[in-house]
Parts: C-alpha cells; sequence; structure tokens
C-alpha cells in the first residue's frame, strides 16, 4: 500500500515536484539567509576584533582590571614563551602580541625645537616579521592615504588627519613622548612612513601604528607585551570555541593568588560586545523567523491546493471502502515525505553555498569603494550547527501543517458530499 | 439463484437542508432486492435515483426510515463500519469513469484488493482475471488518459468487480458512452451477473440500459411509483 501511494506521489508531478522544489527553494533561502545574518554580524564585530579585543586577548589579572587605562606596566612578561604555548595549544588560532600606549606626538623643527604637538593613540603591532598577518588583519596597506607602509624599524604610519594637524610630512621625524613600563619618561624618534585614514573617527583623530619591537624598545618592555590577541584562523568568530578556549586557558595558565598571571578574555567580554552579539542574534532570529512564517504561509497554501485538487480522488477511494482516517494518514505521510525531501534539498544548497561564501566570500569592495564604513571588502557568511536545521524544520512542519489543516476538509465534509463532486 | 434479501428499504426519506428549509429528495421508499437480480432505478433527473444509490452504499445516511444493507443497518453504522461494508461487499461504477489518473489499468483495478491486503500473486491474478472478464488484458499498462471512454469505464467495471463483490452499484453507467459502447458494456454485466451472480443495481434513463434490466424501479419527486418485473 505504502509503495501503492509512493507511486503515485512520484508520478504526480503536481503533488511531489512542485512542492518538494517549494519547499527546497523556501529552506535554502532561510538556511541561506541565516548564514548571511550570521556572516555579517561577525563582519560588524570583526572590525572591533581586528583593533581592539581580538577573538580572544590574553594579559595579566591586573592589566584586565585595568585595560581601558593602557597599564603597560602590568604588562605580560616572557612573551616568546607564552606565544609558543599558546602556538602549540590552540594551532587554530593565530596569535600576536600588540601593545596600546597614549602618549605625544612631537615634531621638530631643524633646531630640534618643538614645531608641532598632538596627543596620539598608539597601537605597537608586529609589522615587520614575515609571518606576520597584522597588515592584512588591520588593512593598513589598503587604508594608506600619503607614503607607504613601513618596511624597516623606526618607520610608523600616522592618521593622515593627525599628519595635517601637525603639518608633517612623509620622511619627516616624530618624536613620541610616553611612560616606559617601569613609569619612566620615554622618549623615541620614529620617520613617517605614510600616512592611513581607517574610517573609524577615534582612530582617524590621532592613531599611531608602530612596529612592536620598536616600541618595545621604546618603553622598555623586551620581551614583554600589553596584550597578546588571539584570532580563528579562519577569521571567523566561533563564540563556543572562543570561550571554552578561555576557560581551558585560564585553569591552566591563570592563577588567582598572581596578578601578574595570564588572563584569557573572549571579545565577547569587551566593551559591550557580549551584550551586542545577544541583541543581533535575536534580531537575526527575528528577521528568518518572518520568513520562516511567510514560508509556512506558502506551503500551506500549496498544502491546501493539492488537498482541494485531490477531493475527486478521495470520493474514489472513499467508495473503494478506504477509511477517512487511513487516506488522512496516508496524506500526512505523503506530506511528510514530501517535505523531508524539500527540506533535504534546501538545506544541502543552503549550507553548500553558505560554505562556499563563507571559505570565499563575496567581494563587496565595488558597492563600498567610496564608503569610509569599517567594512571589510569581502563579506563572509557562516554556516553553523544552526544552519543545518533553521530551514530544515521548519520546512518539514509547514508542509505537514498545511496538509494537516488542508486534509481536515475530508472530515468536516460529508462522504456523499465529496462523493457528489465526482460527478462534475 | 438464491431469495435472499441483500437490500431492505423501509419507509425511507431524505431530506436535504436548503437555507432554512428542507428539500425532501426521498419520501418513503419502500424497496428489498434479492440475491443475483439485475434491476435498475429509473426515473427523469432529480427524482432521487442518486440519493437512493448513495443511501444504499452507505455513502449517506437517510433522515428516516430504514435501509438494511447485508445484514447492516446504515443508518446506526459507523463510518469504519460503511467504509468495511464498501471495501469487502459493494462495487461502484459511476457516471465519468473516475479512474485515479497517476495510475495504469492495472493499478486502479489492483487498489481495492490493496486496501483488502490481499497477497501479491493473488492480486495479479484477480487482476488479470478481471481485466479479461472486461476484455482489456492487453491495456494492463496504459494510463486512463489513453484510454478510450468506453474502455475506461470496462476499467472501472473490472475495478468494481475484481474483489467480487455482493452487489454493483452504477450510477448512470453508460451517460458517456455511445451506444456501441454502451452495449459492450452492458453485455458485459450481464455476462457477470450470470457467472457469479453478482446483484447489480442500476440508476438509469438510458433507454439501453432500461432494455437490458430484469426489474424496473421507477422513481418519480423521490417516490416509487412502479416495480416492473420483466421476464
Ligand atoms: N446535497 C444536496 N443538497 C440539496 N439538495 C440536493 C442535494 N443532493 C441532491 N439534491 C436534490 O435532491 C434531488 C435528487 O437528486 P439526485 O441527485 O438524487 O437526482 P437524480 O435522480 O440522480 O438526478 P440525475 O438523473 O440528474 O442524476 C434533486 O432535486 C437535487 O437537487
Ligand atoms: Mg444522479
Amino acid at each position: 500500500m505504502i509503495n501503492f501511494l509512493f507511486r503515485g506521489l512520484i508520478r504526480d508531478k503536481q503533488r511531489s515536484l512542485f512542492p518538494i522544489i517549494i519547499v527546497a527553494a523556501g529552506v535554502m533561502m532561510t538556511t541561506w539567509l541565516f548564514s548571511w545574518m550570521l556572516g555579517v554580524f561577525n563582519e560588524i564585530i570583526e572590525g572591533g576584533a581586528r583593533f581592539d579585543t581580538g577573538h580572544v586577548k590574553v594579559t595579566t589579572r591586573a592589566y584586565n582590571e585595568i585595560a581601558s587605562q593602557m597599564p603597560n606596566d602590568l604588562c605580560l612578561t616572557e612573551v616568546h614563551t607564552l606565544l609558543n604555548e599558546l602556538d602549540k595549544d590552540y594551532p587554530g588560532y593565530d596569535w600576536t602580541p600588540r601593545i596600546k600606549f597614549a602618549g605625544l606626538a612631537d615634531v621638530p623643527d631643524e633646531n630640534g625645537e618643538t614645531r608641532a604637538q598632538a596627543p596620539v593613540m598608539g597601537f605597537a603591532v608586529d609589522l615587520l616579521s614575515d609571518h606576520s598577518i597584522e597588515d592584512e588583519r588591520l588593512q593598513i596597506s589598503k587604508s594608506i592615504v600619503r607614503g607607504s607602509f613601513p618596511n624597516s624599524a623606526g618607520e610608523i604610519v600616522i592618521s593622515d588627519e593627525l599628519a595635517q594637524k601637525l603639518e608633517v610630512g612623509i620622511g619627516e621625524t616624530i618624536t613620541l613622548i610616553s611612560v616606559s613600563a617601569n613609569g619612566g619618561m620615554a622618549i623615541h624618534n620614529f620617520t613617517l612612513s605614510g600616512t592611513v585614514t581607517f574610517g573609524m573617527g577615534a582612530l582617524d583623530r590621532g592613531a599611531m601604528i608602530a612596529d612592536i619591537s620598536d616600541i618595545q624598545y621604546a618603553l622598555d618592555m623586551e620581551n614583554a607585551t600589553g596584550e597578546i590577541l588571539g584570532f580563528k584562523k579562519n577569521l571567523v568568530f566561533d563564540q563556543e570555541q572562543a570561550v571554552s578556549i578561555k576557560e581551558e586557558f585560564n585553569k591552566k595558565m591563570s592563577n588567582t593568588e598572581d596578578e601578574y598571571s595570564p588572563y584569557m578574555i573572549t571579545l565577547l567580554d569587551q566593551n559591550g560586545l557580549g551584550e551586542y552579539l545577544v541583541f543581533a542574534q535575536a534580531a537575526g532570529f527575528l528577521i528568518v523567523g518572518i520568513f520562516v512564517f511567510a514560508m509556512s504561509i506558502v506551503l500551506w497554501n500549496t498544502g491546501l491546493m493539492s488537498g482541494i485538487r485531490r477531493y475527486g480522488e478521495v470520493g474514489i477511494r472513499l467508495a473503494m471502502g478506504e477509511t477517512k482516517s487511513h487516506i488522512y494518514k496516508t496524506m500526512l505521510v505523503e506530506a511528510f515525505l514530501i517535505g523531508l525531501m524539500g527540506s533535504f534539498i534546501g538545506t544541502v544548497i543552503g549550507v553548500a553555498g553558505g560554505y562556499y561564501f563563507q571559505e570565499y566570500g563575496m567581494d563587496i569592495s565595488g558597492a563600498f569603494k567610496n564608503s569610509t564604513m569599517m567594512v571589510n571588502d569581502v563579506v563572509r557568511a557562516q554556516v553553523t550547527f544552526t544552519s543545518y536545521y533553521i530551514g530544515f524544520i521548519p520546512g518539514v512542519l509547514a508542509m505537514l501543517f498545511g496538509t494537516a489543516i488542508s486534509g481536515i476538509g475530508i472530515f468536516r465534509r460529508q462522504t456523499a458530499t465529496l462523493f457528489k463532486e465526482l460527478e462534475v | 439463484m438464491t431469495n435472499e434479501e441483500l437490500i431492505i428499504a423501509q419507509d425511507l426519506s431524505k431530506d436535504y437542508p436548503i437555507g432554512g428549509d428542507f428539500f425532501r429528495a426521498l419520501d418513503g421508499i419502500n424497496l428489498s432486492v434479492k440475491q443475483g437480480e439485475f434491476s435498475g432505478i429509473i426515473g427523469p433527473s432529480g427524482s432521487g435515483k442518486t440519493t437512493l444509490l448513495n443511501i444504499i452504499g452507505a455513502l449517506d445516511t437517510p433522515s428516516d426510515g430504514s435501509v438494511n444493507v447485508l445484514g447492516n443497518k446504515v443508518e446506526n453504522m459507523t463510518h469504519t463500519e460503511s467504509a468495511n461494508l464498501r471495501n469487502n461487499f459493494l462495487g461502484f461504477i459511476f457516471q465519468t469513469y473516475n479512474l485515479l489518473p497517476v495510475y495504469n489499468v492495472y493499478e486502479n483495478v489492483e487498489f481495492p484488493l490493496l486496501l483488502q491486503k490481499i497477497e501479491k500473486l493473488q492480486r495479479e491474478e484477480m487482476v488479470m482475471q478481471a481485466l479479461e472478464w472486461v476484455g482489456l488484458t492487453n491495456k494492463a499498462k496504459s494510463r486512463p488518459s489513453q484510454l478510450s471512454g468506453g474502455e475506461s469505464q470496462r476499467v472501472a467495471i473490472a475495478r468494481a468487480m475484481v474483489k467480487k463483490p455482493k452487489i454493483v452499484l452504477a450510477d448512470e453507467p453508460t451517460a458517456n458512452l455511445d451506444a456501441d459502447n454502451s452495449h459492450h458494456i452492458l453485455k458485459t454485466m450481464v455476462k457477470l451477473n450470470e457467472e457469479l451472480n453478482t446483484t447489480f443495481l442500476f440508476s438509469t434513463h438510458d433507454e439501453k440500459v432500461i432494455s437490458y434490466l430484469k426489474r424496473k424501479i421507477m422513481l418519480n419527486d423521490g417516490k416509487l411509483v412502479d416495480d416492473i418485473l420483466v421476464n
């Protein structure tokens, strides 16, 4: 009997192929949309992650307490060892030291007297090692307005706005006046190799980016750093993984008694990003929810249409002596099979597309050519476990509910009425 | 031929609600049909023929009176009981052939046997025999859309007959057929009536059908007006 009905289902394209295509399309769209939304949220938190928070970040316990004050006197020491260990334990992440510092940029005239002075927000970044991808991560080269990316020790880039304020040109000397890790005054001369505009207000007002070795030297931080940032290698923040790495690391490495022991936090622990992510996810689920709802209505309608179309068939089957409940059950089984098949196809295509755009991304630099927004040229989708069922389950249920509701018509109508419809 | 009464209607009435009122489609019908009869309900359009057949087939229920089919009181049966009655003992033939379009001839005839959960091998035997009765063994693989009207109605007869029901209810089976085809299927039914002793009850106003009937039950405005035995 099941065989028999299944054969009929396959042959009747209007009952099988058509609804399967609708379900598959809806499920695919939902799966995709969801993966994209996750990707876009990611893009938004990535901006902050690249410059500031990392996916995870290691500091000393004490530094973490007052991180906003850039307390480099509370820096991490033995950084080489720590970095090696991190690389070994968490090879899926790229670990890089950063030092944030505040200071004054002083531009001397030919006599060594101050010509112009301004406060700077400094970032010491690994600009010069071969394996470093910090340039790519911070998009320094791409953001160059004048001059070029530093290619030797002692060279820095500063924000173009700051350079204009200081009236300093490429190749000129800038003296950094800051506080060393020991609390003494630190003075160091740099050569300006280029100016940058990132399109982020805070940075563009007064950012200075220097190579980390120079700053370690200037601030008396040999083999020390304020922060070590960890980035997942595929560039996509993975919340669960980050949290579990954090817990594992802190259990192993951190000592509540020792305020200089290393301590790991995730980006969710910083700048209210955790709350933002919760909000963004709620918004995402709402949008996907609306989409799923619309899809359910379409599918329900499909179920209704095919139900009505089949009143004749139902009449014949009743006349043959099939019970109403058996007919109803077989219709539900059919709907379930169709929903399953459509949802499977839709999820496979949707997730495959999601993976493709997670790996390769979509280049939208054209659309943002003249924009100052902090958006990556390449927007990526993000496939998570949720992507596998976010469309699948509603796809199956919508088809089932649609048929269940339309099928009730079989019970409501008098047998004779269903039967009479045969005569038309 | 036994004299067992398969269908007994007593003071049978059927009212259809129309607006706030009722329309009396059948009015005090008394009727009994014995095993092996080849009879027809004859009357003008709207006289209540289909209504009467549907009640006898347990597809509808009487408003008043009682109908006994093979020992079952139609007015008291649950839906499942009436489905079982149809499944095991009744065959239907309609004016429009009402074959399931996605299934081929063989499968259409096979369907009632699937409902009876009959074994595959036995099903095959029964289906082929039924197709032989109506002379369509060579069209077993055809789809309904590839058949002529006469062939379609013969498939419908095979489908009604395949489970060897006690009673076949045929509602204007020739209405869509030309004279040749009408005579062909009527002869088939007469043959089956004689060979298998199946009881046939028609509803018709077709002279060709009427000429084959052995009993003419005349209906007018829902009332049984005459009952003529032909010998
Ligand atoms: N569901 C219904 N609701 C209301 N009236 C109905 C309904 N079904 C049938 N009738 C009425 O009952 C009467 C008998 O109908 P029925 O279909 O039994 O006639 P019939 O003799 O089969 O006619 P025909 O030869 O045209 O098929 C008709 O007047 C019809 O309008
Ligand atoms: Mg009729």
